[in-house]
């Protein structure tokens, strides 16, 4: 008879295990050393290689190639802003404002509230144009339009779904159908986290309700459940159960995970199996999280005028905080920020909703891209803007709302090597269909994990007997959007 | 499996074989020869023949199973492990059949029966154990993917629970798993269905709804069917036929045809709801039937010309309802809500369902005159509870009945008709809104009388609420006029049917809707409604000699209460009716009388039907029997043929998963040609033809596992075993898994005596953070009311399952979200995991629960009381070195306490107050710092841990 295969990764889990053991037994560092150690020292890279961490699913890891961004920050403006008001300008609607749109443009053409046949509303905002580059945007935009010469605007976004829970779950996992993997997590899964303190994976929700997709837009799908995102609070216990129960003080918690700890280690010596120091690594970093992250929430460290800037207030939740508190994330290592700001499902109102959504979104997009700059961080951190779809150029209602639009929406990107003052592709004369150099949302995924390093038809996972990606079958890199 | 790390290896960084279009197309319906091929070798596509077990070369073994074993270990120089010891095997024994630990009772039981037979006495205590059925039945539920909760942005409470039940009872009374399958796919298709056959359909029916604004409900059930396809294959085949939903599998023999071949099974159904009773109340409901019939018999035999009576009434109603001519009419509001449009006129309501609003109908007539217009409900089996209406119960409620009139030839000519007069065949009583329906304006909305329709009130509403067991049935309405309408050339009718009475959330079952309904109109000005019941009009319509019983019955049952001179008997009757109970409702399956035409999708695409197939399944597998229908039944009997060659294996194969951490083949998900070789195929192949062998009795499964040596091996990891086997797949010892999320809490509600053990019913709110069902986590607001009673101590798997909010407690430990099928769970270790167990809300409860126990019941002194909520934790007792940890920790934080740094009614009860029921001679600040020695316990690896 054959021998069973025995994995690579057995053999290196068995190394380890052995070395664990040796750790425990003959160095005889108690585990309260061990945890004092890491706080002391604080951050991974000061730490020396713990002997638990390659037991560790999150241990970091090396992409295909060299990456141009290290980080992600996606600002998923859930509910589909209207691109026709905010990035791409089209004074030919102006014209047809009132007028049934060309019959040849509707051919087989589906939307979702109203009957297609509907007549054309023209933009409803001025745009002028910015920077050096001369990037056009509407007037709703004033701040981000301040770092236009930063921005990479992509007017030729289009989608396969026109209903917002299958639309942004195809957005954030590449399938209209739940359960597949989100970005974030085939970036944790493909990079690991370098963070020792924190989930690699954090997602913050801001608008007036939660995102259509739910929990799905940030989980892990099939993967392990610790590639998943892990939903922050603005507030001063960000992840769930962080806080001690009452009546257990700090010196409480210590004393009982130092005991939780040696009696795991006890039985460790009995029944050999290295899983268990893998839980004593997990209480360890549970323990570091409980300080961590409290400090991470504290926005009262930050200086007045950073948050003038952001327009953030501390303890009172919002985008500006979030987009802060993204700032604060990635400069602890974390990978991947999403922040969700479900809002801008504008079938009436369209105007007023607007300015108040742009009034609360516009300052602390563009103070999140400059304080990146400042910080040397947004070389290598991308900053992602936009939502699942775009909106119909035709009206809906009277003359001030518009329906779901998957043919032709905007996105914005910026850093993380991704070329600056830059607008990349077209949409037609109405802004209904993407018209040159169009990019579909299967490409803007192949090219968010090309620039993390990824070539995104390797990055895969066998389940259910075939190897699963983000991008399907599907997806182009845009190499010409980068720097 | 070994955890997490067996699973990601590495991030996978290699090509693979993604699902990818061949460059040029593969046809629809050949295979490759190298697929044909593989249909003809592949080990998983030949029936399981049964391999006599290996002769046993030692001592060792007490079964079958552990002769393949043995015999697989012997060429790699490798000894099974000893026995581990009793305490381990009964708590082993415990959490692998019913899921909770066992008490320190049944351990001294156990240790002190040392008759042959104490073993076997234990696995028949717990196979007959009713949470055995919790236990296995909530693998099922996985596979299943059984949630509370529609899904996608509404993500809606639905109720299906009493599927879950099912399965739950299915598995204590060991319904033999050809049955059991069999019932889940088309137990409503079986001669006799019961209720309990139809609730199984439920199994088809946990697929994700999207009831979002705008959204084309076609749509959204071909996703359902690509997910119960999905469901199938992985649960019950084992195989990847959603594979050749695009396209032809790649690897496998099976064509796209084949795939539409197998969807046109399932293709032919109805979506709704039925009203079901549990036991009792069904026991009520045929007893009140028994009732009513007994006194309609009586009535029969005192009156033995009752036929000529009927004869006479249905000749005087024949024609009452002629004259009605359908108005054609077709949505003129925004597409929030969908409709579809039937042949005989209805108009049948699907999608969003916006609860207070008003829908907006546009049709021409061109009759010289119009007298009266009507609107019917009508039933329809996709309508909850069987409609007519689109509340939970199938009722509606019509606020205003609007028409406004236009000149087809003037358009400009343009009135609102004014209703003097309606009336309705059924009208409920006024009654107040339900509290579902509250819109929190503050108002007093009101429902009953037809009039409410026409009074110019949107407070008020018709109602069609006829009470338990007799709402969902045809209603009809008459509106009459102030004069004729006559407008020469013809009408465009607009017709407004004002739905005011539903609930202030549309993002939960708050809606009032009509449901399905038709609008008609006729010249006649001195029109009323039908005396005959829609639901009896076609019986009338039948000859009598073409009459069943059953529909003789329902007419007598009408025509009785015509009578007045039966008025005794008719309100005896009615007081039955009124006894009636109100029951729940489940999701399930109902046959279509006319089959949907299944076509070969393009890439998968609903919109890009192809040619059209007939129900059918793959060349490579068992065939169908000759003269087979293309029924459900056909299908669901066909997986379960003996001659199928994975069913049976793959049933196993999951079971020994649960067992042993890793099938014996390592993917229950997928036996096709990708899949790895089994570690011991004969092993497979011999369970397998005993398991069919033995009545397909899971419960006979489980006692060939856990009497096996194999099973009751130490499950030590020595250096040796790791070095040789690290994963273990040889089974040289008995594998060491952290017990699933379900159990982890089911074990701290269970030690610290919280848990209540009640079975079924609907899901509970257990303790959970409110903000994460508000938005802005949640889309819309849910109403999560956290359970304050005992109910908040049921087991982990009554938890309510909502979609789009994974339970914390349980999703941190992989439990599954039932976004699909799912028959391998993962298993992370994580320190998300660890602050759960340290300071969730159950487990700090279930810490200070077990404090006040152990106080109670655990002796007197420190070290009785220590092994006491030791054992009741792990089961065994303390070591010295353990006991000194652990009495350290209760002496500095009793220390601590004294000194005044830790608030010890805190502590011990989660908030300032003195504890309640302190035994008699201990103290608060006892009871608090053994709650911080209850919380380490608790948190122990061994803890959560089968050993």
């Amino acid at each position: 008879m054959n021998r069973l295969p025995l994995p690579a990764e057995a053999a290196e889990q068995h190394r380890q295990f052995l070395t664990r053991r040796w750790f425990f037994r003959q160095c005889g560092v108690g585990l309260g050393g061990i945890a004092l150690n890491s706080l002391l020292t604080g951050s991974a890279q000061a730490a020396k290689p713990g002997p638990a961490a390659p037991l560790n699913p999150l241990a970091p890891r090396q992409p295909h190639f060299a990456p141009r961004a290290k980080r992600v920050i996606f600002l998923f403006m859930a509910g589909a802003p209207s691109h026709l008001e905010l990035f791409d300008y089209k004074p030919e609607l102006a014209k047809w404002n009132g007028k049934l749109p060309p019959a040849e443009l509707l051919k087989g053409y589906r939307a979702a509230f109203i009957n297609p046949n509907s007549t054309l509303l023209g933009p409803k905002f001025k745009f002028a144009r910015h920077g050096r580059s001369g990037a056009e945007l509407s007037e709703l935009v004033p701040h981000i339009a301040s770092v236009a010469d930063d921005l990479c605007i992509v007017k030729s976004m289009h989608t396969d779904a026109f209903n917002h829970a299958p639309a942004q779950i195809f957005m954030s996992t590449g399938s209209q159908q739940f359960g597949r993997p989100s970005l974030g997590s085939w970036t944790t899964y493909g990079l690991g986290c370098e963070s020792r303190n924190l989930p690699s994976y954090v997602v913050f929700s801001t608008g007036s309700k939660g995102p259509s997709g739910g929990s799905s837009n940030w989980g892990a799908g099939f993967l392990p459940t610790s590639y998943g995102g892990t939903l922050f609070r603005t507030g001063a216990e960000p992840v769930l159960f962080l806080g001690n129960p009452k009546g257990i003080d700090p010196a409480l918690q210590r004393d009982s995970l130092d005991v939780i700890n040696h009696l795991n280690q006890q039985r460790l010596g009995v029944v050999g199996d290295p899983e268990i120091a893998a839980r004593i690594n997990a209480f360890e970093m549970a323990y570091r999280m409980q300080s961590s992250a409290p400090d991470l929430m504290d926005l009262s460290k930050e200086s007045k005028a950073t948050l003038a800037e952001y327009g953030a207030e501390p303890g009172k939740p919002s985008f500006a905080n979030a987009c802060l508190l993204a700032r604060r994330l990635v400069e602890r290592d974390v990978r991947f920020v999403q922040i969700f700001h479900e809002a801008w499902d504008q079938h009436g109102n369209l105007a007023g909703d607007l300015k108040k959504n742009c009034a609360n979104t516009d300052r602390p997009t563009a103070a999140l891209i400059r304080d990146l700059k400042r910080r040397g961080l947004l070389d290598d951190t991308l900053v992602i803007w936009g939502g699942e779809f775009g909106r119909t150029p035709m009206v809906q209602g009277g003359d001030d709302g518009r329906d779901h639009h998957p043919n032709c929406f905007s996105m914005l990107l910026a850093g993380g090597g991704v070329k600056g003052g830059l607008t990349y592709g077209e949409s037609d004369e109405f802004g209904f269909n993407a018209s040159r150099d169009t990019v579909h949302v299967h490409d803007l995924n192949a090219t968010i994990l090309h620039l993390l390093g990824f070539d995104h038809t390797h990055l895969t996972h066998r389940f259910q007997g075939r190897d699963f990606r983000l991008t399907d079958v599907h997806g182009e890199v845009v190499h010409k959007i980068m720097a | 499996m070994r955890t997490i790390l067996h699973l990601l290896a590495v991030a996978a960084l290699s090509a693979g074989s993604a699902c990818v279009f061949a460059a040029e197309p593969a046809s629809s319906s050949t295979l490759s020869t190298a697929q044909a091929e593989k249909a003809r070798t592949h080990w998983a596509f030949i029936a399981p023949a049964k391999p006599a077990p290996p002769a046993s070369s030692g001592k060792w073994g007490r079964n079958e199973i552990d002769a393949f074993i043995a015999a697989r270990l012997k060429p790699e120089r490798m000894e099974p492990s000893p026995e581990a010891d009793r305490t381990t095997l009964l708590r082993r024994l415990s959490l692998d059949l019913v899921g909770l630990p066992p008490t320190p009772a049944e351990v001294d039981a156990f240790l002190a029966d040392r008759s042959p037979g104490a073993y076997s006495k234990v696995v028949e205590r717990l196979l007959r154990s009713p949470h055995y059925g919790e236990r296995w039945g909530r693998h099922w539920l996985d596979a299943a993917r059984y949630a509370d909760s529609d899904g996608f942005e509404k993500d809606k409470a639905r109720f299906v629970w009493f599927y879950r039940d099912w399965v739950i009872n299915a598995f204590n009374r060991d319904l033999p798993y050809d049955r059991f399958v069999v019932e889940q796919i088309a137990g409503d298709l079986l001669p006799d269905a019961t209720q309990d056959n139809t609730v199984a359909t439920g199994f088809l029916r946990n697929s994700m709804v999207n009831e979002e604004g705008g959204v084309d409900p076609e749509q959204f059930r071909m996703d359902a069917m690509f997910d119960r396809m999905e469901a199938v294959g992985k649960s019950v085949l084992g195989l990847t036929i959603q594979c050749a939903q695009c396209h032809t599998h790649k690897f496998d023999p099976i064509t796209q045809d084949e795939y539409y071949r197998l969807f046109a099974f399932l293709n032919n159904e109805h979506e709704g709801s039925r009203v079901v009773y549990p036991p009792e109340q069904l026991q009520q409901v045929d007893s009140l039937r028994r009732q009513i019939r007994a006194i309609e018999a009586e009535l029969q035999h005192r009156h033995p010309d009752w036929e000529e009576r009927l004869a006479r009434w249905e000749a005087s109603v024949r024609d009452a309802a002629a004259g009605w001519q359908n108005v054609e009419t077709r949505n003129a509001g925004d597409n929030g809500e969908r409709f579809e449009y039937f042949a005989d006129g209805s108009i049948l309501a699907g999608g969003y369902a916006p609860t207070q609003w008003t829908a907006h109908f546009r049709g021409t007539n061109h009759l010289a005159r119009i007298g009266a217009f009507r609107l019917e409900q009508l039933p329809h089996p996709d309508l909850p509870s069987g409609g007519p209406g689109r509340s939970i119960r199938g009722m509606a409620a019509l606020s205003e009945f609007k028409v406004e009139v236009e000149s087809v030839v003037q358009p400009t000519n343009k009135f609102t008709v004014k209703f003097v007069r309606a009336e309705a065949d059924f009208s409920n009583a006024e009654k107040p809104l339900e509290a579902e329906f509250d819109n929190k304006s503050g108002k007093t909305r009101t429902y009953g009388p037809i009039a409410h329709a026409i009074d110019g009130n949107g407070n008020t509403a018709w109602g069609i609420d006829a009470g338990p067991g007799r709402r969902n049935t045809a209603r009809q309405a008459v509106f009459i006029p102030e004069k004729p309408i006559e407008v020469t050339g013809g009408v465009v009718l607009n017709f407004h049917l004002q739905q005011n009475h539903g609930g202030w959330n549309s993002d939960d079952n708050q809606n009032h809707n009509l449901g399905r309904f038709r609008l008609s109109v006729t010249t006649s000005t001195n029109a009323t409604v039908d005396p005959v019941p829609g639901a009896l009009r076609p019986i009338v319509a039948l000859p009598r000699e073409r009459r069943s019983a059953a529909q003789t019955a329902a007419l007598f049952s009408h025509f009785r209460t015509t009578v007045p001179e039966w008025k005794e008997a008719n309100e005896r009757i009615e007081s039955l009716w009124r006894q009636w109970p109100e029951g729940n409702t489940t999701l399930t399956l109902n046959p279509r009388d006319e089959p949907r035409m299944t076509a070969v999708l393009k890439r998968g695409d609903w919109l890009k039907p192809g040619k059209t197939v007939q129900a059918g399944v793959p060349a490579f597998m068992h065939s169908l029997p000759a003269n087979a229908d293309s029924s459900r039944l056909t299908f669901a009997r066909w997986l379960v043929d003996r001659r199928s060659p994975t069913t049976a294996r793959v049933l196993v194969n999951r079971v020994w998963q649960q067992y042993f951490g890793v099938g014996l083949v390592e993917t229950p998900e997928d036996f096709g040609v990708q899949s790895p070789a089994p570690s011991h195929p004969a092993l497979l192949d011999w369970l397998a033809a005993e398991f069919m062998d033995r009545g397909w009795s899971i419960k006979e499964l489980h006692r060939l596992i856990v009497t096996s040596a194999t099973y009751r091996q130490s499950s030590r990891v020595t250096p040796e075993l790791l070095a040789k086997d690290p994963l273990n797949r040889l089974l040289g010892r008995a594998p060491r898994v952290r017990v699933e999320g379900e159990i982890i809490r089911d074990i701290a509600l269970s030690a610290s005596g919280l848990l209540n053990p009640q079975l079924g019913g609907p899901g509970v709110f257990a303790p959970a953070p409110d903000f994460l069902f508000k938005p802005p986590s949640s889309y819309g607001p849910f109403e999560w009311v956290e359970e304050r009673g005992t109910n908040r101590y049921r087991r982990a798997l009554y938890t309510f399952r909502r979609r789009s909010t994974p339970y914390p407690a349980l999703q941190n430990f992989d439990v599954p979200n039932a976004d699909f099928s799912c028959v391998r769970r993962t298993r992370s270790n994580t320190p998300l995991q660890a602050l759960t167990t340290l300071n969730e809300t159950l487990f700090m409860e279930s810490a200070q629960a077990l404090a006040l126990h152990t106080l109670r019941e655990g002796g007197t002194s420190d070290d009785q009381r220590l092994v006491h909520a030791f054992r009741r934790v792990v089961s065994r007792s303390p070591t010295k070195a353990e006991k000194s940890e652990l009495l350290g920790l209760l002496q500095r934080q009793a220390r601590r306490i004294a000194e005044g740094w830790i608030n010890p009614f805190e502590l011990a009860t989660g908030r300032n107050e003195l504890p309640k029921d302190l035994p008699p001679g201990t103290t608060p600040a006892q009871l608090a710092s053994w709650t911080a020695v209850s919380r380490v316990l608790l948190n122990l690896d061994e803890t959560i841990t089968r050993e």
